[in-house]
């Protein structure tokens, strides 16, 4: 339905001190784009080629991942099922709930929506990821309490010792990688947060909020991926 | 023909530091990393001074076979993160892309500008690492000597590698978007200047490949500070790994060195010549081929490592068709010089030098490539030849082409063309003479990153020696003449070389925001009347 | 400057089937199904990526250019991917030796 609704207001038009620009424009149309349009296309390509970057940062670990996942399958195995499964799965929901949130955030400056819709969304999605990031945190606590952080303290009383420290070194390098996006994506939408309060995005000027939820997304694919690979692996199966 | 500079240009839009360094003028930030890239050139060539002052006798008597392991890597991190890979994208395409599509500007300024920054940084945790005592394990950081026995400060310059990676990618960024999004009306992608085919080309390298260099020396970094164990097989790590994901960025990342100078050298070859390129879709497609089919031949690095045969021969199959796009390059150059009018000047005699010393360089990629010639000649000064003839006799030599032909629209001012034939003659003898002789002795037997040497190699070190000798004054005199020309150099004009192009039809140095008014593009912008057409013989 | 504007209900929807496939997959891995279990969690994982990328993310109304660099991204790692394995897979393959 995305009809104006009655409280739109046409943005106000940027005034030119005497000699500095030729026609009035929208106030947030930077002066090397000739249009709205243009910005906007510029700024989202510019998003989605920053998520190729992305795509194979943490692509190099997924390949260290499955390189030692096919030398040893078994000590993979033994190593995944002192996870907590639970703790992962709630994890998942989580940041399928804040994709959720954040789809809406979009929607709501795409179609105008007044800021206090928009902010309630954008602080939705912020509350789950820092739920995330909280579970997070318990799960590493317990890991330093198991004594199976990767190191000269590493103990592992299971099969299997030198694959379940592999395991869990990639355990920390991917989630660990993986936080510390979420932490940068809390930062940029807590920015967005502030932007959307003071009522500067609407159907004319979004991309902000866009170009946030591509990166938010992009992290929550990353998850999407993550929780099978670590959390997941032969859960039918336990060996001795 | 010489016109009076306009009286305001870029260069004096807005006094002070400040001014400079928060630009958001894509050309104010080419020139800053002109002055950055200068020095970590002369910061290399130091320690290559020092290699081969070292290599002059086969004993290690200059300096301690540690130290000696300290120059050459040194020399490596220096010459290609903070030179080779930056330098004509930064420079001559930071200055040049928007002018050439017709915009004011790349698409992300302060990106750009913060790419420069990013850059700096890492420069100084390099600069910081060589200071507290180097790094000793080559440029490629191999595992497992980097992760645990190298005493050196690995995770100093590993860091300073992995920041300006990050420079690198913003670039590649910009770029991408730039081109995609910021056309003028009518510059349609066949008729965008070959510069531009290669800088996008090359782009897509920096945004695919430099991510896992990135994470590859992150995860260095981190097995060194907290001993795990991910590429030290002594802790349960695989070092082969190591080397497939280092190499999947570096072999890409020498096509980020040497496509921009393709594209300088197309540029060059067609206003020397007087001519349109002959076959202008083949060369720009075979900028992108370059691009994608390099990512697939990473594992000839890996013939010698333990990689399996079988890896090993689809890597060298691989490598041999990466080979067909330069040919294609090479052989259009070639034909667009054949009866065109040819004039000889100091951008041309680079351009040429380019296109005779890479194709000897490619050859000698061809030989390497083939499996069995490669136990041999791995890890000899062979392999030190042929990177050095098409890093250097390639990427360098379309770098000074570069910097020679833009360098009356980039300050206003030509340079002494006398002077800058003297040194282009002088940097050719010079590299030349250098590193002919080390596929010689790479051939003979003679190990790259040894202090010393078996006796019965030392003339050619020697030859070597006075021959990089005579390169390094090869590269001093456009120092002091690009310097002097700022001051004292007669005003160039807005097209002193009679070329076609964007850049041509604006004033030297350009106007901040470039065009007066966005320009309508209706045909191709370099395009040269066949010689027949004009009553040229 | 507009976009596509796709209804609440669609956005619901989606979350509905990822929330789905979160259950569905960890179900599965309880289940003994051979080499299938790897299979399904990855194709599961797959088509969950899928609808964040095509509806949360819009790429199903974006350009060609859009989808041409989500797929570049995507086909590049399968490119690193499938060729390191090459080594992996193919070692011990030649009589007599660990290559």
């Amino acid at each position: 339905m995305p009809d104006a609704p009655s409280h739109y207001h046409p943005p106000p038009v940027a005034i030119h001190p005497p000699g500095h620009g030729p026609t009035p424009h929208h106030p947030w149309l930077q002066h090397h784009f000739d249009s709205m349009e243009q910005q906007a296309e510029a700024s989202t390509l510019g998003m989605w080629v920053f998520l190729v970057t992305e795509i194979m940062f943490f692509g190099g670990l997924f390949m260290a991942y499955l390189v030692y996942r096919h030398a040893s399958p078994t000590g993979f195995q033994e190593a995944s099922h002192h996870l907590n499964i639970y703790w992962g799965a709630a994890n998942t929901a989580i940041l399928i709930v804040s994709s959720l949130t954040m789809a809406l955030a979009v929607r709501a400056a795409q179609t105008s929506q007044p800021p206090r819709t928009q902010v309630f969304w954008l602080g939705s999605t912020i509350f789950f990821g820092l739920c995330f990031l909280g579970i997070k945190g318990i799960e590493y606590h317990d890991k330093f309490k198991d004594h199976i952080v990767p190191g000269p303290n590493f103990q592992w009383e299971g099969l299997y010792p030198k694959p379940a420290e592999q395991f869990y070194s990639l355990y920390f390098a991917m989630t660990g990688l993986h936080a510390l996006h979420m932490i940068i994506g809390v930062g940029i939408m807590s920015v967005i947060l502030v932007m959307a309060h003071k009522k500067i995005f609407d159907r004319d000027y979004y991309t902000p909020v866009e170009v946030a939820g591509l990166y938010w997304h992009f992290v929550d694919i990353v998850w999407i991926f993550l929780f099978p690979l670590l959390y997941l692996i032969g859960r039918h199966y336990h060996a001795g | 023909m010489v016109s009076a500079p306009p009286t305001l240009n870029y260069l004096n839009n807005g006094y002070g530091l400040k001014s400079w360094l928060l630009t958001k003028d894509h050309k104010r930030i080419a020139l800053l990393y002109l002055l950055s890239i200068t020095f970590f050139f002369f910061l290399g060539g130091f320690f290559a001074l020092m290699i081969r002052l070292e290599l002059l006798t086969p004993a290690a008597d200059l300096v301690q076979p540690d130290t000696y392991n300290k120059l050459f890597t040194m020399h490596g991190v220096v010459m290609v993160f903070f030179f080779l890979i930056p330098s004509i994208p930064a420079v001559l395409g930071n200055f040049l892309i928007p002018i050439m599509i017709g915009a004011k500007d790349l698409a992300f300024p302060r990106i750009n500008l913060a790419s420069w920054y990013i850059y700096v940084l890492g420069g100084l945790f390099t600069i910081v690492a060589a200071i507290t005592g180097g790094v000793d394990t080559g440029w490629t950081f191999y595992a497992p000597y980097s992760t645990s026995a190298s005493n050196s400060h690995v995770i100093t310059a590993g860091l300073g590698v992995f920041i300006t990676g990050f420079s690198s990618i913003l670039t590649g960024l910009n770029f991408i978007v730039t081109v995609h999004r910021m056309r003028a009306p009518g510059m349609t992608w066949f008729r965008l200047p070959l510069f531009v085919w290669a800088h996008y080309a090359t782009s897509l390298i920096m945004i695919l490949g430099t991510p896992v260099i990135a994470i590859t020396v992150l995860l260095v970094a981190v097995e060194r500070a907290f001993h795990l164990g991910i590429f030290d097989p002594a802790l349960g790590g695989d070092p082969v790994l190591f080397q497939h994901l280092f190499w999947f960025y570096s072999h890409p990342a020498v096509y980020i060195m040497i496509l921009p100078a393709m594209g300088v050298v197309a540029e060059l070859v067609q206003a020397f010549s007087r001519k349109n390129i002959f076959g202008y879709t083949f060369v720009a497609f075979s900028s992108l081929a370059i691009a994608i089919i390099g990512f697939l031949v990473w594992g000839h690095h890996l013939f010698v490592s333990g990689q399996s045969t079988y890896a090993g021969l689809i890597f060298s199959i691989l490598s041999f068709f990466v080979a067909i796009p330069s040919a294609v390059k090479v052989f259009n150059w070639t034909a667009t010089i054949y009866k065109g009018s040819v004039s000889w000047d100091s951008p041309m005699l680079y351009a040429i030098g380019f296109i005779g010393l890479f194709t000897i360089g490619g050859l000698t990629g061809l030989f390497l490539a083939t499996l069995g010639m490669d136990i041999h000649l791995h890890d000899t000064y062979f392999i030190i030849a042929h990177f050095h003839y098409v890093m250097v006799g390639g990427a360098i030599f379309g770098y000074l082409g570069g910097l020679h032909y833009w360098w009356p629209k980039i300050t206003g001012r030509m340079y002494p063309e006398g002077w800058a034939k003297f040194a282009a003659l002088n940097v050719f003898v010079g590299f030349n003479l250098t590193f002919f002789p080390q596929f010689i002795v790479g051939y003979l037997g003679m190990p790259r990153r040894y202090a010393m040497y078996a006796p019965e190699f030392q003339v050619y070190n020697v030859l070597s020696t006075a021959g990089a000798t005579i390169l390094g004054v090869g590269y001093l005199i456009p120092m002091v003449y690009f310097l002097w020309s700022l001051k004292h150099a007669p005003l160039a004009g807005d097209n002193p070389w009679g070329a076609r192009g964007l850049e041509w039809e604006i004033p030297s140095p350009p106007p901040t925001e470039n065009f007066p008014a966005t320009p309508i593009v209706t045909e191709a912008t370099h395009q040269y009347a066949p010689s027949r057409e004009v009553g040229i013989a | 400057m507009s976009g596509h504007v796709a209804p609440k209900s669609m956005y619901y929807a989606v979350f509905a089937a990822l929330i789905v496939g979160t259950a569905l997959t960890v179900a599965v891995a309880f289940i003994d199904l051979g080499a299938m279990n790897n299979v399904l969690m990855l194709g599961i994982a797959m088509t969950k990526a899928m609808l964040v990328i095509l509806f949360f993310m819009h790429v199903r109304w974006s350009s060609r250019l859009t989808w041409v660099v989500v797929a570049s991204g995507f086909f590049w790692l399968l490119i690193l991917f499938s060729l390191t394995m090459s080594d992996y897979l193919s070692r011990g393959w030649v009589e007599g030796t660990w290559r």
